[in-house]
């Protein structure tokens, strides 16, 4: 079985095949928090510690984007072992009002993206260790490839 | 000014990439600023250290490493870490003791030694610490959040690469005549074009390196500088303000925002609060501005502070820049030390050094660089984790 050597590297998401961000809202005042570790409300004016973990909206729209055309330092480590650049995406969450970070799914580039662009959270494998895949979540376009994006 | 404290020396370490212990230019900087106030290092009552954390235990502890490095006098000690912002920390804590009576004249220093390339996270598995996660998570580095902005720009207003280029090449003029700037070289605009793209759209000379380097400032009272000088310099506020829930921007390094799906967000955001509640205190607006030292990590960086301290309305950076207002000659010009884009980034001591050059264009010291008839500057910044640092300083 060693196909099902895949777990996320932190417990921030769900996986299978519509995976999403786990994020926690405030059972008090609404108040939603990513990543999913508060204990207590963020809110100055609420404050309550009864916080539930819930899913987060699965698509958002791209707030702004960049990307990393040199290999970043440690911690980080290129999944192939060799730097490819890869594009990363600010994410807004409409119902949540948050913005999340991560890398753009492989294969798309900042030319596939414009401010304003519908992504969805996919899962990639981050790196392998002791044979076992560890998976990040990234940011995929919702439009297929070479669908007008650029 | 009753209740003004008293710039009454400074001086800095050249920056560079020199590769000695940062101790070494902290000490320089500390002699040069005490020389500079005419004040002896056994009369300094109050050592604060700008904390280095790439130069162990030494760096933690940055104001007792200084205060031993000069010779144990007694003085009292701090040291404030507050990333970026950590010199406008440490100048506040030697204000705020000097106007409660406390202290006398104080010694505020900021020293690094950076390595080369990225700024990095500390070592080892450090899955709760935000600054390691993502980069471990994302490889987001400090360019990659640059970057995020600069397409904002672009987005939202219409800026061009051309335009962050633009920035470029007029701090790398300003900087041509600084003794303590590391590099001193006209760069066109051209060539920060053809320079290869680190964080998309910005490029390799957009982006601000790291820098060793050293800065130091003497702060009295009123009583102890006029025995120094007839014509002291003053700081008027010091903001080290943090934001307001919800902070809807996404900020160096975190890897979401507040949410804002149960409060709506202030209606004036992080940046442009910290330059407010400096023009507050000082009872002084943009207005009354000769001169300003910006925080230009990148180049579209500088452009988002023209608006964030109100030099202009959000959108209208590029048209000022494009004037020429924020040249030397300008109707404000914005670091004409040369900026971050001459100098790069010795962390603690970068909030220092933008103080110690606005004292210098307010005594009218700053040859090839001055800002004539300057009686009023502003420097600003912004540390990791919600730091507020600026300063305002009048003749």
């Amino acid at each position: 079985m060693t196909a099902s050597a895949t777990v996320p590297a932190i417990d921030w998401f769900t996986s299978g095949a519509t995976p999403a961000l786990l994020g926690r809202r405030c059972g008090a005042c609404g108040t939603y928090h990513f990543p999913p570790t508060a204990a207590w409300c963020a809110n100055p004016a609420c404050r309550s510690d009864r916080l539930e973990t819930v899913e987060l909206a699965r698509r958002g729209t791209v707030w702004s984007y960049t990307d990393a055309r040199y290999q970043p330092p440690p911690p980080y480590q290129p999944p192939s072992g060799e730097h490819v650049p890869f594009a990363i995406a600010a994410v807004r969450l409409e119902r949540e009002g948050l913005i999340i970070l991560g890398q753009v799914a492989s294969g798309y580039g900042v030319d596939d993206l414009s401010v304003g662009t519908t992504v969805e959270v996919v899962t990639e494998v981050l790196e392998r260790v002791e044979g076992v895949d560890r998976t990040v979540w990234k940011w995929r376009p919702v439009a297929p490839l070479g669908g007008g994006g650029a | 000014m009753s209740n003004g404290v008293a710039v009454l020396g400074v001086g800095m370490h050249p920056w560079g990439k020199w590769g000695r212990p940062f101790v070494e230019y902290g000490v320089a900087a500390a002699n040069a600023a005490l020389d500079d106030a005419g004040v002896a290092w056994q009369d300094i009552d109050f050592v604060v250290g700008g904390e280095t954390v790439r130069n162990g235990y030494a760096g933690y502890v940055a104001g007792s490493t200084m205060a031993r490095a000069l010779g144990w006098n007694g003085a009292r000690v701090a040291t404030c870490y507050a990333a970026c912002a950590s010199g406008a920390s440490a100048i506040e804590a030697a204000r705020t003791r000097i106007l409660a009576g406390l202290s006398d004249v104080a010694l505020v220093v900021g020293a690094d030694t950076t390595p080369k390339g990225f700024l990095a996270p500390n070592s080892g598995e450090r899955w709760d610490d935000p600054d390691w996660l993502r980069f471990k998570l994302i490889g987001a580095t400090n360019p990659a959040f640059f970057g995020l902005y600069a397409r904002r720009r672009i987005d939202a207003f219409g800026a061009s690469c051309e335009d962050f280029a633009a920035v470029k090449a007029k701090n790398s003029l300003h900087g041509l005549a600084n003794p303590n700037a590391r590099y001193r070289k006209a760069v066109s605009a051209e060539e920060v074009l053809a320079s290869p793209v680190v964080a998309d759209p910005l490029r390799l000379l957009d982006i601000c390196a790291t820098s060793d380097g050293a800065a130091a400032v003497v702060l009295a009272s009123d009583r102890v500088a006029r025995r120094h000088t007839t014509r002291p310099v003053t700081i008027r506020s010091v903001s080290t303000v943090t934001p307001r829930f919800p902070n809807v921007a996404l900020d160096l390094p975190d890897i979401a925002t507040d949410s804002a799906a149960a409060v709506a967000p202030p209606e004036t955001g992080f940046r442009p609060s910290i330059a407010a509640a400096a023009y507050e205190e000082a009872g002084l607006g943009p207005g009354d501005l000769d001169v300003a030292e910006v925080y230009d990590l990148s180049t579209a960086l500088e452009l988002d502070w023209y608006e964030d301290i109100g030099l202009c309305a959000p959108g209208e950076a590029e048209k000022l820049l494009r004037d020429g207002a924020t040249s030397l000659g300008g109707r404000i010009p914005v670091n004409p030390s040369g900026g971050l884009a001459c100098f790069g980034e010795a962390v603690p001591a970068q909030a220092i050094a933008q103080v110690c050059e606005i004292t210098w264009q307010l005594r009218g010291q700053a040859p090839g660089r001055q800002v004539e008839g300057a009686a009023v500057g502003l420097t600003i910044n912004q540390g990791l984790f919600g730091h507020g640092s600026c300063v305002v300083v009048s003749a």
